[in-house]
């Protein structure tokens, strides 16, 4: 059976309104006047009511990780003598229209919460289960994106994959659990995803296999110690950034009833690594971005075999002190070299 | 020939007496105090042809050309006319004859800081309200001072106006994409007013300490805090320099639409003609308040006007300053 068709809006819209019954369909949405600096628009992932809302001409300031891993996510309560884990507030599968490098983003948090030493994180899991990728084709780059050095540029892990033109959409349905309403709607026709082949930024991945030591206390990381601002925008815009930290929090005057959330946290952030008794480590802001960069590049593949940074430049795009994490990559590879030498 | 001006009219029209005998200064108005180059360049050219070829940029952001005869007036007033098109016309401002030059000079050049055209802090475009100001209230010959600020930091000095105008925002919060990781917190402790504290993790605001200025805004890396969509703004008025009576404009209104800024303004015009005193050619505002109390201010200055719901005004003002003439804290201190 062909698995390729042409849909025409009105035909998408059709197949949308039909997806919406069973699915809570999800995408980088348009959010007037909700930018940071007024007058400005934030562009984030939120359920669509309407394919008209799925913003394509702009990258979202944050990632999809929401869906999996929400900023602030109650575990269980408990009241003294037992706890109840929390019940997600529906049972709704969501389909997600994302671009490759946020698909291969969730592959990179799917290695941290489920296939880590044989652990499984069940909070993360349910959420993720539930999840049904429809792909963005991404042909063209944003600004600051590095997917192509990151390999992160190409998937084949989606239920389906959409190519969005002026006239309707066309689309490849990997699942058959969609080809139905895609087969019904649309007319049979070729259609095979393409892949961004080139980035205006390129970066230059040092080798895990011969990291020096002398790296890690290498005068490179001096200069982020006074322009980093631990403002945490990098982490919280990643797509990879799976940190978290456990807040138990009582209700009202009780000393035995309340709830234990689970908050994302940031290397960058203040407090990311007190300890108690005051003790902290990475206190100078240099020493958070190494430790983000090591995470991102060298220690993350050397556990896994691929980089957890999926390249998709978001942190380059909200730094408000305009630290460019590509850039710093290939500082760090250009050091290397020199010391090589 | 000797010269035989109408003082009065010349000085409407925005040529001023000067030092220098049968030479004046033209006073160029740049409403929002924003202009092109190509504006820039019609200024620059005025004074090349008409004066000595400087110009003063004058305190509300316009411009004094100084040096130019009085004789020709007429030439530069044809030579106006493209800037006032550009500059008056376009906001509004009704001009009978546009080969005239400027038909009043009572009200003071609008200022307005860089806004949010360009800064981040700014909750507001602030050039576009003082044109839009601009378009509503000029020609009139009283003596009013407005500018508009793009937030509470003030770079515009609203303080020392008849009409100070702060954009604000009303910061919303988004619970559950809030981290706590204190940024906002921090922010409006070190920088504002400290109108926010940690409650169990969250963020609390006392609406009573929070001034709107949106640093929660900026500060926050998750977008927990945006501001509620349109337009803000705190209101101070009656603040002046001057050579009696210096003191800051304080609080009138807050949280009010960009109507209710507009149609407060609008509405003094006649409540300031009805009470000004007739023996002096242009009685300064803040003075006629004084005179009638804020009272009669209040009651005919927000006539007809209809509040956005959140709206507030202020119960009583006292306005902080200090009168020129108290000279019994000087004490001599070299003969």
């Amino acid at each position: 059976m062909n698995k390729s068709f042409k849909l025409s809006s009105e035909q998408f819209k059709t197949v949308f309104a039909g997806l919406s019954e069973h699915y809570c369909i999800v995408g980088p949405k348009r959010f007037a006047g909700l930018g940071r600096f007024s007058d400005t628009d934030l562009i984030r992932y939120a359920p669509l009511t309407s394919i008209d809302e799925l913003e394509l001409a702009e990258k979202s300031c944050f990632s999809p990780k929401d869906l999996v891993f929400p900023p602030d996510e109650t575990l269980f309560y408990f009241n003294g003598q037992q706890f109840s884990e929390a019940a997600l507030p529906d049972n709704l599968e969501i389909i997600v229209l994302l671009r490759p490098c946020d698909i291969n983003g969730i592959d990179r948090l799917d290695r941290m919460f489920m296939k880590n030493a044989d652990v499984i994180d069940p909070y993360y899991q349910r959420r993720r289960s539930r999840l049904h990728f429809f792909m963005i084709e991404c042909r063209e780059s944003f600004e600051n994106c590095f997917c192509v050095s990151m390999n992160a540029n190409r998937s084949d892990n989606y239920a389906a994959a959409l190519r969005f033109g002026k006239d309707g959409v066309e689309a490849e349905v990997a699942s058959d659990k969609f080809l139905e309403t895609f087969a019904v709607n649309g007319s049979v026709f070729e259609f095979k995803p393409e892949f961004v082949s080139e980035n205006q930024i390129k970066v230059e991945l040092p080798k895990v296999e011969t990291m020096p030591p002398e790296i890690f206390t290498d005068k490179l990381w001096e200069e982020y110690d006074s322009r980093c601002i631990s403002c945490g925008r990098c982490n919280t815009s990643c797509v990879t950034c799976s940190c978290f930290t456990t807040r138990d929090l009582f209700y009202g005057d009780s000393r035995t009833c309340g709830e234990r959330r689970r908050v994302w946290d940031g290397c960058h952030l203040d407090g990311f690594c007190d300890m108690a008794g005051g003790h902290t480590f990475r206190k100078n802001k240099g020493e958070r971005m190494r430790f983000k960069t090591f995470h991102k590049i060298y220690d993350y593949r050397k556990r896994f075999g691929v980089d957890m940074c999926v390249g998709c430049g978001r942190c380059d795009d909200v730094c408000p002190e305009y630290i460019s994490f590509s850039n710093c990559i290939n500082k760090l590879s250009a050091r290397l070299k020199e010391g090589a030498e | 020939m000797s010269l035989d001006l109408n003082r009065k009219k010349v000085t409407k029209n925005a040529y001023r007496i000067t030092k220098r005998r049968n030479y004046t200064a033209l006073r160029v108005r740049v409403p929002g105090g924003h202009l092109n180059a190509a504006q820039l360049s019609i200024i620059a050219g005025l004074a090349e042809t008409f004066g000595d070829g400087t110009l003063h940029v004058t305190a509300r952001q316009g411009f004094e050309i100084p040096n130019i005869p009085f004789e020709r007036m007429s030439e530069v007033n044809a030579a106006l006319k493209p800037l006032l098109a550009e500059l008056q016309l376009r906001h509004g401002v009704q001009i009978d004859n546009i080969d005239a030059g400027y038909p009043g000079a009572g009200m003071r050049n609008i200022s307005a800081c860089v806004g949010n055209r360009i800064c981040p802090f700014a909750n507001a475009d602030t050039t576009a309200l003082a044109q839009r100001l601009e378009g509503m209230l000029y020609p009139n010959d009283l003596h009013v001072k407005i500018a508009v600020t793009g937030c509470p930091n003030d770079c515009v000095k609203v303080h020392l106006q008849d009409f100070g105008i702060v954009a604000i925002c009303e910061p919303e919060y988004h619970y559950d994409d809030c981290i706590g990781c204190e940024a906002c917190v921090k922010a409006c402790e070190r920088k504002v007013t400290g109108a926010l504290t940690m409650q169990n993790g969250k963020v609390y605001r006392d609406e009573r300490r929070c001034i709107g200025c949106g640093e929660c805004v900026l500060s926050c890396p998750t977008a927990a805090w945006t501001r509620r969509p349109g337009r803000l703004y705190r209101v101070l008025i009656m603040g002046r320099t001057g050579k009696r009576n210096p003191r800051l404009a304080m609080p009138f209104l807050d949280r009010v639409s960009e109507d209710v800024v507009c149609q407060l303004i609008k509405n003094t015009l006649p409540y300031a003609e009805r009470h000004r005193l007739k023996c002096i050619p242009k009685e300064h505002i803040g003075y006629i308040v004084d005179r009638t109390g804020l009272d009669v201010f209040k009651e005919e200055a927000l006539t007809g006007i209809e509040f956005n719901p959140g709206a507030r005004i202020a119960k009583t003002i006292q306005w902080p300053g200090y009168n020129t003439l108290n000279d019994a804290n000087f004490k001599l201190i070299s003969k």
